[in-house]
C-alpha cells in the first residue's frame, strides 16, 4: 500500500515537474535561450498565490489570479531583458538570468520576507480520499495529479491542433522562414514565453500547500527540470513528459526506499546512465 | 592573443604585475591603517579568485560553459575538513583513512579528490557539446551537493567546523600575515603554471575548441581529449583554491559547492574579463568589495548586484581586465 501511495506521490511530483519542464523546453526549442530564472517564476506564482489567500481568504481566487499574475511578470522578463538574449552567446543567456534570479530572489525577500509561509487549503481539498479499503490518498495531491493530466492534454491540443501550436512548431525549425512568411515572431514569442511562465506560476501554486513557501524554493527545482530536459531530449514536450514522470517516480521512490545521501543523487545516476546509453535523450525533438 | 602588437602585450603584462604588487602591499596597508580586516578580506579575494581563475581556463580559452565549477572547489575543501574531522576523534573515514592535520598529506589528496571528481563527471559531460555540457556539469555539482547536504556524520545543510589551518612545516599558517602570503605566493605559481599551460601547444587547441571545433576536428584534432584534459587540469587547480577557501574559514558547508557558488565564479570571470587569467582575480576583487560595500548599506545587495551583472554581461562584455588593457579579443 506504500509503495502505491509512493507511486501516486511519484507521479504527482512529476506532472508538476512536467509544468515546469514543458514551459522551459518550449522557451528553449523556440528561442534557443536556457532561462535559469526559470525557478523564479515558480517561486513567484507561489507567493503571490499565498499573497492573494491572505487577501481573498480562496485558494481558488489565489490558482485563478496568481497565474495571469506570473504570466505577466514573465512577459515582462522577456521584454526587458531576455528578447535581447536570443542571439547572444549560451554564456551571456546563463549569466543574465542568474544575475534576474539573484534579483527576483532579494525582491521575494523584501516583499514577502525570509521566513517560509504556509498555504492552507480549503476544505474540500484539505482530506484523503479512500480508492479501496486500506488505501487512502490526499485529496490535493490527486488534484493535482488531474490538473497536471488536464494541462498536459491541453498543450497537446494546443501544440498539434491549433493555428497557434503550428506556428510554434514552425518557429521551432526555422525561425528565420516563419518570420518571412509575414508572422510576427517577435509577438509569438513573447507570447510562449508567457505561456511557459503560466505554467510555471501553476506548478508553484500547486506546490505551495505541499512544500513551504520560501525565497530560493525555486533555485533547486530548475535544476531538476534541466535534469528533465536533458533525459527527455532538449526541445521536445513529449520527452520532457515521458521523462518528467520517471524522475519524479524515480525520485519519490529512491528518497524513501534509500538512506538521505544516496537517495538525493539517484536521479543524477540515472541521467548519466541514460545519457551514455541515449546521448540524444529519450524522445528527441524532430529538429 | 600572443599575435597581438607588443604594445598591447606589454600592458597586459603590465596591468598583470601591477595585480601582484597591489596583492603584496596589502597587509603592509593593513598594518598601517589599523584594518587588519583587510587582510582577511583579500585572503578570500585571492582564493576565489584562484577558483574564478581556473573556471577561466576552461571558459574563457576553451569556451566550455561549465555551471558545475565549485563542485571541485568544495570537494578539496571538504576532503581537508573530512581528513581534519577524523584527525580530531581518532576515527577513520568510511572505516579505513585514518585523518590527518598535516597539509604535506590532505592537501596533495584534497586535489587528488578533485581532480578524480572532475575526470569521472568530465567523462559524461564531455561526451555531449555546448547546451547539453552545460546542463549536466549543473546537474552534476547539484548531486555532488545533494550528496554532502545529506551526510549527516559530517554536518549536513550545517556544515564541518575544522579544528584550526591544516599544518605545515616550517610556516605557521595559522598567523594571518603568513597565511596571507603563502595564500600570494600559491596564486602567483598557480598563475604562471596556467599561463604556460594557455601559452603552449595544448592551450592553441584549447582555444581552437572554443573559436572552432568543427574545423579543428576536421584537420585532424581529436577535440574531446583536449577538452577532458582542460577539464581535469581546472578541477585540480579549483581544487588548490578549495584548499585555500576551506583552510581561510576554518570550515565547509554545502553552501560552497552549490550552484549558485557556481554562478559566482562565473561572474567574477566574466565581471574580470573572459581569457585573462589575471582579471578573474580583478572579477573577485570587485564582487567580493562591491558586496561588501553595498551590504554596508543594504542587507539586500543582490537587488542592486542581479541588474549590475546584467548590464555588465549587455554591455561590457571585455570586463575589467579588458578596460584596463583596452582592446582584447574574446
Amino acid at each position: 500500500m506504500l509503495l502505491v501511495q509512493q507511486l501516486l506521490n511519484g507521479i504527482q511530483f512529476g506532472l508538476m515537474l512536467f509544468l515546469m519542464a514543458a514551459g522551459l523546453t518550449l522557451v528553449f526549442g523556440i528561442v534557443n535561450l536556457i532561462n535559469l530564472a526559470h525557478g523564479s517564476l515558480y517561486m513567484l506564482g507561489a507567493f503571490i498565490g499565498v499573497s492573494v489567500q491572505q487577501w481573498t481568504g480562496s485558494y481558488l481566487w489565489a490558482v485563478v489570479l496568481a497565474i495571469p499574475a506570473t504570466a505577466i511578470v514573465g512577459i515582462a522578463m522577456e521584454m526587458s531583458t531576455l528578447r535581447t538574449l536570443y542571439s547572444r552567446p549560451r554564456l551571456d543567456q546563463v549569466l543574465c538570468t542568474f544575475g534576474l534570479i539573484l534579483f527576483l530572489n532579494e525582491i521575494a525577500k523584501i516583499i514577502w520576507g525570509p521566513a517560509s509561509l504556509r498555504m492552507k487549503l480549503p476544505d474540500f481539498l484539505n482530506g484523503t480520499i479512500s480508492f479501496i479499503p486500506g488505501l487512502t490518498y490526499p485529496t490535493f495531491r490527486l488534484a493535482v495529479i488531474i490538473a497536471g493530466l488536464v494541462v498536459a492534454g491541453l498543450l497537446y491540443v494546443l501544440i498539434t491542433r491549433t493555428r497557434i501550436g503550428m506556428l510554434i512548431r514552425a518557429g521551432a525549425s526555422d525561425r528565420g522562414m516563419v518570420a518571412a512568411l509575414g508572422v510576427d515572431i517577435k509577438t509569438l514569442f513573447t507570447l510562449v514565453f508567457g505561456l511557459g511562465a503560466a505554467l510555471a506560476g501553476l506548478a508553484g501554486i500547486m506546490a505551495a500547500p505541499i512544500y513551504s513557501v520560501q525565497v530560493g524554493m525555486g533555485d533547486g527545482i530548475v535544476i531538476l527540470t534541466l535534469v528533465v530536459i536533458v533525459i527527455g531530449g532538449i526541445g521536445s514536450v513529449r520527452g520532457a513528459l515521458a521523462a518528467s514522470l520517471l524522475v519524479g517516480i524515480v525520485d519519490t521512490y529512491a528518497r524513501v526506499l534509500l538512506p538521505a545521501s544516496v537517495g538525493q543523487i539517484c536521479i543524477y545516476v540515472l541521467m548519466a546512465g541514460l545519457l551514455f546509453v541515449r546521448p540524444r535523450g529519450l524522445l528527441p525533438a524532430n529538429v | 592573443m600572443s599575435e597581438k602588437p607588443s604594445a598591447f602585450l606589454s600592458r597586459r603584462g603590465g596591468a598583470t604585475t601591477l595585480c601582484f604588487a597591489v596583492l603584496a602591499l596589502i597587509p603592509p596597508l593593513a598594518g598601517w591603517l589599523h584594518e587588519p580586516f583587510l587582510i582577511r578580506q583579500f585572503i578570500q579575494i585571492m582564493a576565489m579568485g584562484l577558483a574564478a581563475m581556473s573556471l577561466d581556463l576552461i571558459l574563457g580559452y576553451g569556451g566550455l560553459v561549465s555551471f558545475g565549477h565549485a563542485a571541485f572547489v568544495g570537494l578539496a575543501g571538504y576532503t581537508v575538513g573530512i581528513l581534519d574531522f577524523h584527525a580530531g576523534d581518532g576515527s577513520l573515514f568510511l572505516g579505513l583513512i585514518p585523518g590527518t592535520t598535516n597539509a604535506l598529506i590532505a592537501w596533495p589528496a584534497a586535489i587528488a579528490v578533485s581532480m578524480l571528481a572532475a575526470a569521472l563527471i568530465g567523462l559524461v559531460c564531455t561526451q555531449a557539446g555546448g547546451t547539453v555540457f552545460f546542463m549536466l556539469t549543473l546537474a552534476f555539482a547539484q548531486m555532488v551537493y545533494y550528496g554532502f547536504s545529506g551526510w549527516t556524520l559530517y554536518g549536513s545543510d550545517e556544515g564541518l567546523s575544522m579544528g584550526g589551518r591544516s599544518e605545515l612545516p616550517l610556516l605557521d599558517i595559522s598567523d594571518n600575515t603568513n597565511f596571507y602570503y603563502f595564500c600570494f605566493a600559491v596564486l602567483l605559481l598557480c598563475f604562471l603554471a596556467m599561463r604556460a599551460i594557455v601559452g603552449s601547444r595544448f592551450g592553441m587547441v584549447l582555444r581552437g575548441v572554443r573559436q572552432n571545433e568543427r574545423r579543428l576536428a576536421a584537420v585532424g584534432v581529436p577535440t574531446r581529449p583536449y577538452r577532458l584534459a582542460a577539464f581535469v587540469i581546472a578541477g585540480g587547480f579549483a581544487g588548490v583554491a578549495g584548499i585555500l577557501l576551506a583552510n581561510y574559514q576554518t570550515f565547509v558547508s554545502p553552501g560552497d559547492l552549490s550552484w549558485t557558488r557556481s554562478g559566482e565564479l562565473i561572474s567574477m570571470v566574466v565581471l574580470g574579463g573572459l581569457g585573462s587569467l589575471i582579471g578573474p582575480v580583478l572579477g573577485a576583487a570587485a564582487y567580493l568589495l562591491l558586496r561588501l560595500v553595498i551590504g554596508s548599506y543594504t542587507t539586500h545587495w543582490a537587488v542592486v548586484f542581479g541588474p549590475f551583472l546584467i548590464l555588465v554581461v549587455l554591455f561590457a562584455r571585455a570586463g575589467l581586465f579588458g578596460f584596463v588593457v583596452r582592446g582584447r579579443e574574446v
